[in-house]
């Protein structure tokens, strides 16, 4: 980031020095008096690019830059949250009025608390200052994508389009709070995708595939272009022929990898305590009960290096941790935040989270995956008799009483335990509850997949993971 | 929110622009901004638990750079922020595509239609919550199994757009709008919880009936209460208006000349006056019609907001365009580009309407009157993940009941499945009267043989 002052801005995140503290102190000093028990300042400065190759051209070359700040300010268990991109004075003055006003509080409220002032600041992107430098050029970033769209074409005899996309986003957070808190961190997010649409007569067939990094500059020069297209190219090829599945209840292996998302959606949005907050989730008064076979142990952890979701502090200031949230079975922990801590006594596990300065932070899940087991994927697809597996799934949702969905993006029959002929359409049905204790045999390969999670704090990145799982039975939706 | 002053000083914004873009040597430009005040307010069990406002300020310079463009969005609209979004949007410029080069909308100094929209006075955040509470007390006590409103919000917002090019076009717009939603959770000893709700939406919160959007989240909770598991098969299926919509919205790609020369869209470049539907469908695309309170007289571009045929009686007549997708199909704009260097192509506003002197296969079908069997769907779920729009399938869960002789039994859980053009071909009864919904215009749409996976 640059070292000059750019502008008049009370507020300045280009420049974090003595007067930017004194500037942060003063806000949260004038929250305090007026009678809030917590005010805490997030300033964001955003920097990101995103470029789309299709077919043999760069059509897209998106650059944008954003700074902001959002003030959220506690009384009791409510809260009031304001986000401004008005850095000034009167503006962040405004702002924080505002929130102060949603609490029914101002300046003439009797303050029964003090504010100490901000600790040292604790600065968790001073080794990151190089992010930017040792990324890929512009220039560098274009020709490597134009070189994987045209090597699709290379290796997919039926493709018909082809689109490759990549973004870039710096994001330097500060946070700043009335209990002492003041750190700031870099972060540098990369996100790679490729989608081939095939077309053969009647016959079509999508295929998507996406990679993300957190705090890898190389991520794109390393990116392995000739793998990535063939392998993409390969699964279209097989569901272009594919036929619709029959829908029903049978057995299911899921892959890894992004079929982790199926833990992601059934049974780790309700471990939020956001859900908890709102008495959604079926596993609020669960805890320490067993909710999930024994063979499932599944953690959600800030902490794999380079992985999409990990983050050295959360957006509320608190350093990231491994958090082990099932056990053999047992449910051990909720994810959670500030709010959450505050409406429901569970600790806080640095997950507080949000898309940018615009959203509150809430709790949100990182890294999240269900743990290796002791079998190979082999010897699940050989435990069923008539079945699917799940090769690759594409997205999904958990509606508000803990229903799930996902679609099946790659799907084979399995027979007598081998796989079998591909299938298209289907899409897994269930709820969390039912399928937990389904899931009775897991594999020894386990692996991350990097996803985009939208919930109450705005789109974060996120990784889903786990090893082949079976699913002793759920349903398929197909035709 | 003040709603007699201009939150954008759209000719202060020119201007500095007109001086910067000399600095860097460039004289073609264009820019779209918007300024955003909001206010929303959620609750708990009678408490206030989240109250958010944010002021949001946003601008997307394009230029033009020897025959390339370059573009960059800022949420800084101050001298500063715009001098780096400019050389930023120059430094992009450099890797332009010169197959497809977007220029200023033909359209983009054209009369705008007359649009007369009330600006209504902000509740402001203390009226807000006191009325959401008073709501979700009322919801509570309209039924002794509805144990919460988890999902509620009470929200309303001031919002201001500009379009203006180095060529004279300028664009503005001011509106305001309000919405209420209230999602509740119906809970019986021995049963699975179920969820329904109401959306409402207008011009400001004096236009928000909070009495119909508690009727409709109780009445439809409670609907939902007493279920049973269908059985996997086909059936005769009538979509509600909002379920339809979502559908059609979802598939829009067959209507939308950016996907067509994507090579992602069902339809082709010939497919104008082909046969897609059923003869009893039609359908326009009317970002102005009086339903939609987000109304903007002009798109991205700043081409004026149009009124487009897009089915009649089955028959495919127009695709929205861009500036540049209508100058490679030789037409002109229609008022759905958006602004970028490849300027995306979105409908705007789904008008769907029983075709003018069309008979349907079985137009004795009512959804309210009819004694068949057919299964009512309220709500479609998931759509990015169960929707193939580019394949054209769609597997999707749904909230819904199975009727037969007018008794509604609620359909515990299950996925509707199917191909958009084969549904679209199987219509067999669009019923007469339409219904505005927050997303658009539709009647019940009733579809032949459609699949659903059910638990039995």
């Amino acid at each position: 980031m640059t070292t000059a002052r750019l502008s008049q801005d009370f507020l300045e995140p280009h420049y974090i020095d003595d007067l930017f503290k004194k500037n942060l102190e003063e806000l949260i000093s004038y929250g305090i008096s007026a009678g809030a028990n917590f005010v805490e300042i997030f300033v964001e400065n955003i920097e990101s690019v995103g470029l789309l190759a299709e077919q043999d051209t760069l059509t897209s070359v998106n650059p944008s830059i954003g700074k902001g700040v959002g003030i959220r300010v506690f009384l009791g268990q409510r809260d009031g949250f304001v986000s401004t991109n008005d850095l000034s004075k009167q503006g962040l003055r405004f702002a924080l009025d505002q929130a102060l006003g949603m609490l029914g509080l101002d300046k003439s409220t009797q303050s029964i608390l003090n504010f100490d002032g901000l600790s040292t600041l604790k600065d968790y992107g001073a080794s990151k200052s190089n992010y930017l430098i040792d990324c890929p050029t512009l220039k560098e970033s274009t020709s490597k994508l134009l070189e994987a769209t045209h090597l699709l074409k290379k290796s997919g005899p039926h493709v018909n389009v082809r689109r490759g996309s990549y973004s870039k986003t710096t994001q330097e957070v500060v946070v700043a709070s009335s209990d002492g808190t003041y750190c700031r961190d870099l972060r540098l997010y990369q996100s790679i995708g490729l989608n081939v649409l095939a077309l053969d007569k009647e016959h079509r067939s999508s295929i998507g595939r996406r990679i993300g990094t957190e705090g890898k500059p190389s991520t794109l020069i390393d990116w392995d272009i000739e793998k990535a297209a063939i392998e993409i190219n390969a699964s279209a090829e097989k569901m272009l022929y594919a036929k619709y599945v029959d829908a029903g209840q049978m057995p299911v292996v899921l892959a890894n990898k992004f079929g982790g998302v199926i833990f992601h959606e059934a049974c780790g949005h309700l471990l939020e305590t956001t859900q908890i907050e709102r008495g959604t989730s079926p596993f609020a008064n669960k805890l320490n009960e067993k909710i999930a076979h024994s063979e499932v142990t599944a953690v959600d952890e800030g902490l794999t290096d380079g992985a999409f979701g990990s983050i050295a502090i959360d957006d509320e200031g608190m350093e990231t941790q491994k958090t082990t949230l099932i056990e053999n079975g047992i449910l051990k922990r909720f994810l959670c935040d500030r709010a959450g801590e505050i409406r429901t006594g569970h600790k806080r596990t640095g997950s507080g989270r949000r898309q940018s300065y615009a959203f509150a932070a809430a709790s949100r899940m990182r890294n999240t995956y269900i743990e290796k087991g002791e079998y190979t994927p082999e010897q699940l697809i050989e435990s069923i008799d008539n079945g699917i597996y799940c090769k690759s799934m594409g997205g999904g949702s958990v509606g508000a009483t803990g229903q799930f969905n996902f679609s099946v993006e790659e799907g084979y029959l399995i027979k007598k335990g081998k796989l079998a002929e591909p299938v298209k359409g289907a899409t897994l049905i269930g709820e969390a509850v039912e399928v937990m204790p389904r899931i009775s045999m897991c594999a020894n390969d386990l692996d991350l997949a990097a996803g985009f999670c939208g919930s109450v704090s705005g789109n974060i990145n996120v990784t889903v993971g786990q090893p082949h799982i079976k699913v002793d039975s759920i349903t398929i939706g197909g035709r | 929110m003040n709603e007699s002053k201009n939150l954008i000083n759209g000719t202060k914004l020119r201007d500095n622009l007109s001086i910067l873009s000399n600095e860097l040597g460039l004289k073609k430009w264009d820019f779209g901004a918007s300024i955003s005040n909001d206010v929303s307010v959620q609750i708990d069990k009678g408490n206030p638990k989240q109250l958010k406002a944010s002021q949001k300020s946003s601008i997307t310079i394009r230029v033009w750079n020897d025959n390339k463009i370059g573009i960059t969005s800022t949420s800084d609209l101050s001298k500063i922020g715009l001098k780096k979004a400019l050389n930023s949007a120059l430094e992009a410029s450099y890797f332009g595509n010169t197959n497809e080069t977007p220029d200023f909308s033909i359209a983009a100094k054209d009369e705008l239609p007359k649009l007369e929209r009330p600006l209504r006075k902000a509740y402001g955040v203390k009226k807000l919550m006191s009325d959401l509470i008073h709501a979700e007390e009322a919801l509570l006590n309209k039924d002794k199994s509805i144990k919460s409103v988890p999902y509620n919000g009470f929200a309303e917002s001031i919002s201001e757009r500009v379009y203006i090019n180095s060529d004279g076009a300028l664009r503005h717009i001011q509106s305001t709008q309000a919405s209420l939603y209230l999602y509740a959770r119906a809970e019986e000893p021995g049963r699975k919880p179920r969820s329904s709700g109401s959306i409402k939406v207008g011009y400001g919160a004096e236009d928000i009936n909070i009495n119909e959007c508690i009727n409709e989240a109780a009445s439809r909770t409670i609907s939902h209460l007493y279920y049973k598991p269908i059985k996997t098969g086909k059936y005769l299926v009538c979509f509600k208006p909002e379920a339809f919509l979502d559908l059609i919205t979802a598939f829009s790609n067959i209507y939308n000349a950016r996907a067509i020369i994507d090579g992602i869209s069902l339809s082709k470049k010939d497919s104008i006056g082909r046969k897609i539907s059923n003869e009893i469908l039609s359908m326009n695309d009317d970002g102005l019609h009086q339903s939609n309170f987000g109304a903007c007289t002009f798109d991205g571009e700043g081409t004026p907001t149009q009124n487009i045929p897009i089915i009649e009686a089955g028959i495919l007549r127009n695709f929205i365009h861009s500036e540049a997708t209508a100058r490679y199909f030789d037409t002109r704009p229609t008022g759905h580009g958006g602004i970028g260097s490849k300027a995306s192509v979105s409908p705007d506003w789904p008008v769907v309407f029983k075709a003018n002197g069309q008979t349907a296969k079985y137009p004795e079908l009512n959804f309210k009157e009819s004694n068949e069997e057919f299964v009512l769907v309220e709500n479609l779920h998931a759509l990015h993940a169960g929707i193939k729009a580019s394949q054209g399938s769609f597997s999707l869960p749904f909230d819904g009941w199975l009727v037969k002789n007018k008794n509604k039994i609620s359909i515990e859980s299950a996925t509707i499945a199917g191909d958009f053009i084969n549904l679209l071909n199987n219509i067999i009864q669009v019923e007469r009267n339409q219904q505005f919904t927050h997303q658009g215009v539709s009647p019940h749409i009733w579809v032949n043989e459609l699949a659903i996976t059910g638990d039995k």
